[in-house]
């Protein structure tokens, strides 16, 4: 099959309808259950700064599966659920003993803990491995395409028993956030207020802690440790740069957790058929989905978001270069003679160290805002201009005098602060900075300050 | 009647009610005191009029003392600094008062009665930098954060609610940033959220850590002013502080803090160029030496 072919296969999505099947359906819906259950408890371990603690106790909870089930020979959910829990309680209070009582870093005492653990977990299994089906690389990775195959009935239904256990684990959660949500907000943003109130921070960690211990045990069979450590983490911390309320971050986060779910298992039997290979890990894609939803997240945020960051930058510095230039022609206009200084293109670079394309920018700018004009090669402030550049030159002025009143700066260094406060000031504190100084008829330097009426 | 660290005549003492008075006994006569020595039982309610009393507190980080044998009452209706070099133990003290911090030794009363049983009766501001500024929550959450104790476990927060976070953040002037993100407040408006928190808790004992480090000088104002009203309305308030140009308008009582109480009292009788130079400059060298050797850990006697 060509490239192309599959490209506009996949374009056309018939290629997705012709190869999807019932057990594509149970996939996906597989991998959103895990994925939003996750992504819920994971707002609040990115919010208490634990991302790690989600990876540690994913690998930790090892053991308890292992003991769970040599202890009582059965690999009932119930038991591995205890098992599980139990050992999930012990890394969160191992690595907060390690952590106070032998001095060490908190990621440092998390590291120690869960690998132990693991280990002893891996030790425990392959100890057992000839009588049992609970293999390591299972852990690891889950096994969500098998999901479909083993079913239980419920009502009249053939369910898969997979999606009906973490149907539980979701409503556990969603009814653990929806009950204790006030209690986990405070406990999360100031947990020493929150415990002299009576809500115990300490308690609410440990609760969260089993939860996560729990959803893991349950999403591992499925989809794997590597999806639930990257559920735990990625949708939540993606959330957090696109919204300011805990309420709205955790239903993004949801959101984000289901997309990256039903999108990577498309992904997963549609992307590697245009290279030609035979579909791939769909848990696997599944994180990558949420990674690359992340990156997205990083750079197109509305408020973090890189790019917008870098627009803001943009047009601050614009909007300067656009004041330095008024500023300079009105100065040009006070200087006997200024016909024979140099373009203002190169006044400007030399005293501003204003670059060739933000200049051009700025003074076209200015020249659609019609408050500069062109006569020849000379460049000119409009009556508008004129009185946006006085402004400017005013509040510049007004800080000198001040600066030279109420700091001990040098006269010749007062130039360069006012230059650099001109372009924060508005008018309100041009009117404090005018009634400090006593609105002086000139700055320290003699210069005329323009007045607040002929403007 | 604040009393310092050194006061050695026990009559001095407001004496001890019933629930010390027994462990108090059972220390004496395990420290071997003849029966004479035990200080008489206390007449009951002695300590129920007083907001906080210490005694004998000593605090540790890993086997560190940090607070060492502090002893202190805090008097109604009264603004009480705490002063100290860095390191004295100032915020231990507040957070062992709190219950935040495991105790080495020692007893903390709050009207007579510990801590876990007069919660409602106690109102925190911590340090500003202890909590992730940009943390998803607006002006007025963090405000109705000083409901939850009152609103209880598991139950919503209400419009009542809300409008008691409002009318508090509107006597502290931050009635317009309500649905702010707490990221964009400055330092100073960040401090009034914190004490309009306070506010709305309606506490009867406030402990302030540091409330004016880092505020513009209009929020200074409006914090102490906030003080006064409760020290008017019979509260009490303690709180950490840095600049010792304003103790002396700031604050009615004083306690000069080094690891242990170097001075108690009303401040226009400790806030004195000696016990300054106590509190700041010399340490008590032979008991600082004593506990470097216990965070040691060593076996060898000094």
């Amino acid at each position: 099959m060509s490239v192309v072919q599959s490209l506009a296969g996949l374009l056309s999505l018939g290629g997705l309808f012709e190869i999807w099947t019932e057990l594509d359906t149970w996939i996906v819906v597989t991998g959103i259950l895990s994925s939003v259950s996750c992504a819920l408890l994971g707002n609040f371990m990115v919010l208490r700064r634990l991302s790690m603690m989600g990876d540690a106790i994913s690998h930790a909870v090892l053991p308890g599966l292992a003991i769970a089930f040599l202890v009582t020979g059965s690999r009932d959910s119930v038991t591995m659920f205890i098992g599980a829990a139990i050992v999930g309680v012990l890394t969160a209070v191992f690595t907060q003993s390690i952590h106070s009582l032998g001095k060490v870093d908190e990621g440092a005492s998390m590291g120690v803990v869960f690998t132990t653990l693991f280990a002893i977990g891996l030790v425990l299994i392959v100890r057992a491995a000839d009588s049992v089906d609970l293999d390591p690389g299972c852990v690891l990775y889950g096994a969500i395409e098998l999901v479909p195959l083993e079913v239980v009935e419920v009502g009249s239904w053939l369910v898969p028993r997979a999606v009906v256990t973490l149907t539980v684990v979701l409503a556990i959660n969603v009814g653990f956030i929806a009950l204790f949500f006030k209690e986990l907000r405070i406990s999360a943003f100031d947990p020493a207020t929150a415990t002299t109130m009576g809500i115990n921070a300490q308690v609410m960690h440990y609760l969260l802690m089993t939860l996560v211990a729990v959803t893991t045990v349950a999403s591992f069979e499925s989809v794997g440790s590597i999806l639930v450590i990257a559920m735990l983490i990625v949708p939540a911390a993606s959330a957090h740069l696109l919204t300011d309320r805990l309420l709205t971050m955790i239903i993004v986060s949801a959101v984000i957790a289901a997309v990256a779910a039903a999108g990577g298992h498309a992904a997963a039997i549609t992307v590697p058929g245009i290279w030609g290979y035979a579909d791939t890990s769909t848990a696997g894609m599944m994180a990558v989905v949420s990674g690359v939803i992340f990156f997205f997240t990083v750079f197109l945020a509305p408020r973090h978001g890189i790019v917008m960051k870098g627009v803001n930058q943009a047009r601050l510095a614009l909007r300067i270069v656009r004041e330095d230039i008024l500023a300079l022609l009105y100065r040009l206009d006070e200087t006997e003679g200024h016909e024979s200084l140099p373009p203002v293109s190169r006044l400007l670079r030399e005293c501003n160290g204003t670059g060739r394309l933000l200049y051009t920018m700025g003074m076209a700018a200015l020249r659609m805002e019609g408050k500069v004009q062109r006569h020849g090669n000379v460049y000119h402030l409009t009556d508008i201009g004129t009185k946006k550049a006085g402004s400017l030159i005013r509040t510049h002025r007004l800080w000198e005098s001040y600066l030279h009143k109420y700091s001990n700066l040098q006269v010749d260094h007062l130039h360069f602060s006012a230059e650099r406060l001109e372009h924060v000031t508005g008018t309100r504190m041009q009117q404090a900075l005018a009634a400090k100084t006593e609105s002086p008829p000139t700055d320290p330097h003699g210069k005329a300050i323009p007045g607040d009426a002929e403007l | 009647m604040m009393e310092s660290h050194e006061a050695t005549d026990p009559g001095v003492h407001v004496a001890d009610p019933p629930e010390f008075a027994v462990d108090a006994l059972s220390d004496a006569l395990l420290a071997g005191a003849e029966m004479s020595e035990v200080p008489a039982l206390a007449p009951p309610n002695a300590y129920e009029q007083m907001p906080v009393v210490v005694r004998d507190l000593t605090v540790a980080y890993h086997r560190k003392p940090v607070l060492w044998d502090v002893d202190c009452d805090i008097e109604k209706g009264r603004i009480i600094g705490i002063i100290g070099p860095n390191g004295a133990g100032k915020s231990t003290l507040l957070k062992a008062i709190l219950d935040l911090v495991p105790k080495a030794s020692g007893r903390i009363l709050i009207y007579g009665k510990r801590y876990r049983r007069q919660r409602r009766l106690v109102g925190y501001v911590p340090q500003r930098e202890t909590v992730d500024w940009d943390f998803p929550v607006n002006a007025l959450d963090v405000v109705t954060m000083g409901r939850y104790g009152v609103i209880g476990w598991c139950r919503p927060v209400t419009r009542k609610h809300r409008q008691a976070a409002l009318a508090a953040m509107d006597r502290v002037g931050m009635a317009d940033y309500a649905r702010r993100q707490i990221s964009q407040l400055s330092g100073g408006q960040q401090q009034r959220v914190f004490l309009a928190r306070a506010l709305v808790q309606d506490a009867d004992i406030y402990f302030m850590d540091e409330p004016f480090a880092g505020v513009d000088a209009a929020t200074e104002k409006a914090i102490i002013k906030l003080l006064q009203e409760f020290r008017e309305n019979g509260k009490t308030v303690v709180v950490i502080h840095h600049d010792l140009q304003t103790v002396r308008d700031y604050f009615d009582n004083l306690i000069l803090l080094n690891m242990r109480v170097v001075a108690a009292g009303a401040t226009r009788d400790v806030f004195t160029e000696e016990n300054l130079h106590r509190t700041y400059g010399g340490r008590l060298t032979l008991l600082d030496e004593a506990v470097q050797a216990i965070a040691r850990r060593d076996d060898s006697r000094l």
